[in-house]
């Protein structure tokens, strides 16, 4: 019951987040604005988390095909398809919900209990779309970009841990990594990227824009926020790679 | 005019507007009291339609406005300034980009005409040199004249204050009262404001209601307050000693 409740204040809150924007020069100042806030930013995180990531798939795939009979490319191939179709969209979803998701949520929040919403409000400004549609089309146009830069800094951080450690030399792991290539994974990911986008920043901006209360319930909404963003990131990824792949 | 028709609120099970009905008047200076928690902020939210009403009505001049969709509000708040009791600056902007915010949103100016008519209202408020800070970095009751600088940037037709004086000095309050009387009477506004200190009621109140227990307990002008019979007004207005005393006297 409650999930139907949530679920159609959801949907009523988007058709108001989608209506004609008043002013599209101020949507796209404050779309750029975003860009910064919520992509940009997050680059450093992506390229920590990715760089280690595929460190250690390298590692722990070289580490279980110790085999004579496998050909040692087959560790480059591994670690790249395990990063370009699981790891930078999904994981990196993950990591973007945990990151922008209690961002959003808080920042939104924070909004509505000192009553700068309702200050928006009475101006005439419709401020679910002015706050929220500037960071969804910033998401959607930026994440599929921190998904590609993931997947760049992944796969040459499993070569640097494969070559120093010497599991795999690197002929083998470049070899590995452009044999049989198939460049739709690449668009795969970066389709589930969208969807992750649009998940987090609507949900995270669900959370933060009914808020009631204080302090403790902006908090409470933040961690809603990233919770819910996980489980339907997930979701999601179940649904999209059926439709997708199969 | 604003026409406030037999209006209920409540949330949840606890009723907060109970049947109030009351006009409100051009270039006046509608004041409405009573104790904390009486209801008065839902009041003036249900006026500007911040809360949606459960009965009743609230009609600005001719239009029924709390009836209206989204779409045709809008059209009304844009002439509508609004301070509220917790300030609600934006605090990810300045001082300056707060007041220059409506006329951004809703007027074609030039930077330059923006700039100058937000420091035209922070001038009035007395707000100086304080543009490119943050509203965190300004007291409290600076935050209060740069709400008020921003509810006048776009020359409102109707301005509504939710407790401009409390947490301010004396001096300030004064000067505030002022400001808001003076926009008042220069625009012609239909003002209400929200309050709880009795030195604006007794020199501001043109019109005043007593809102207690979320009813309208007594309705008059600050002329009338002081030889009304009505015992919990008495009560809230002579809640001090030196007023009690001041009333024996008399
Ligand atoms: N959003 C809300 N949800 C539930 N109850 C509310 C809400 N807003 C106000 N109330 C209740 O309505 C009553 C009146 O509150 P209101 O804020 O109008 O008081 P007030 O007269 O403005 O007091 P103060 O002078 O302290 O500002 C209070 O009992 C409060 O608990
Ligand atoms: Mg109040």
């Amino acid at each position: 019951m409650q999930f139907f409740y949530n679920f159609g204040k959801y949907v009523i809150l988007l058709t108001k987040v989608f209506s004609k924007p008043e002013k599209s020069k101020i949507y796209y100042k404050q779309t750029l604005k975003e860009l910064i806030n919520l992509g940009v930013n997050s680059i450093g995180i992506v390229i920590v988390i990715s760089a280690f990531t595929g460190a250690v798939i390298t590692l722990q795939t070289a580490y279980n095909t110790e085999n004579p009979f496998y050909p040692r490319y087959l560790i480059g191939l591994m670690a790249r398809d395990t990063i370009i179709l699981e790891f930078s969209s999904t994981m990196v979803g993950l990591i973007l919900a945990g990151k922008i998701g209690s961002n959003i949520a808080s920042e939104i929040g924070t909004m509505r209990i000192t009553e700068q919403i309702d200050a928006l409000e009475i101006m005439g400004v419709n401020s679910a779309s002015y706050l929220i549609l500037p960071k969804i089309i910033a998401s959607v146009l930026f994440n599929p970009l921190l998904t590609m830069i993931s997947i760049a800094v992944g796969v040459f951080g499993g070569w640097i841990a494969g070559t120093v450690t010497g599991v795999v030399s690197s002929e083998d792991y470049i070899y590995g990594i452009q044999f049989a290539f198939i460049p739709f994974y690449v668009t795969y990911a970066l389709i589930k990227t969208v969807f992750y986008a649009f998940v987090i920043t609507s949900v995270s901006s669900y959370c933060g824009y009914f808020v009631r209360g204080g302090a403790l319930e902006v908090g409470r909404s933040s961690t809603k926020a990233v919770v819910y963003s996980c489980i339907l990131i997930l979701l999601c990824d179940v649904i999209l790679t059926q439709l997708i792949l199969s | 005019m604003i026409k406030v028709d037999h209006i209920w609120k409540s949330f949840n099970r606890q009723t907060v507007l109970k049947d109030i009905s009351v006009e409100f008047e051009k270039g006046k200076n509608n004041l409405i009291i009573g104790q904390s928690g009486s209801g008065k902020t839902v009041l003036l939210k249900s006026i500007v339609g911040l809360l949606d009403i459960d009965k009743g009505e609230v009609k600005y001049d001719d239009v029924v406005y709390s009836k209206l969709n989204f779409k045709k509000k809008k059209e009304i708040r844009k002439k509508i300034g609004m301070l509220f009791q917790g300030s609600a600056l934006f605090d990810s902007s300045t001082v300056e980009e707060n007041v220059i915010y409506p006329l951004n949103m809703f007027t074609n100016m030039s930077y330059e005409e923006k700039r100058e008519r937000a420091n035209f209202c922070l001038n009035r408020v007395n707000i100086l040199n304080a543009n490119q800070l943050y509203p965190s970095e300004i007291s409290g009751g600076m935050q209060k004249r740069v709400a008020i600088a921003r509810a006048i940037a776009l020359n409102p037709e109707y301005l509504f204050c939710d407790e401009p004086d409390s947490g301010l000095d004396p001096i300030t309050t004064l000067r505030i009262n002022n400001l808001i009387k003076e926009i008042t009477e220069e625009f012609n506004t239909i003002t209400i404001v929200n309050t709880h200190d009795m030195n604006s009621v007794m020199e501001f109140g043109e019109k005043i209601i007593f809102i207690h227990m979320g009813q309208k307990w007594w309705e008059g002008t600050n002329k009338d307050i002081l030889h009304t019979e009505n015992e919990k007004l008495n009560d809230f207005v002579f809640a001090n000693h030196m007023a009690k005393r001041l009333k024996q006297i008399k």
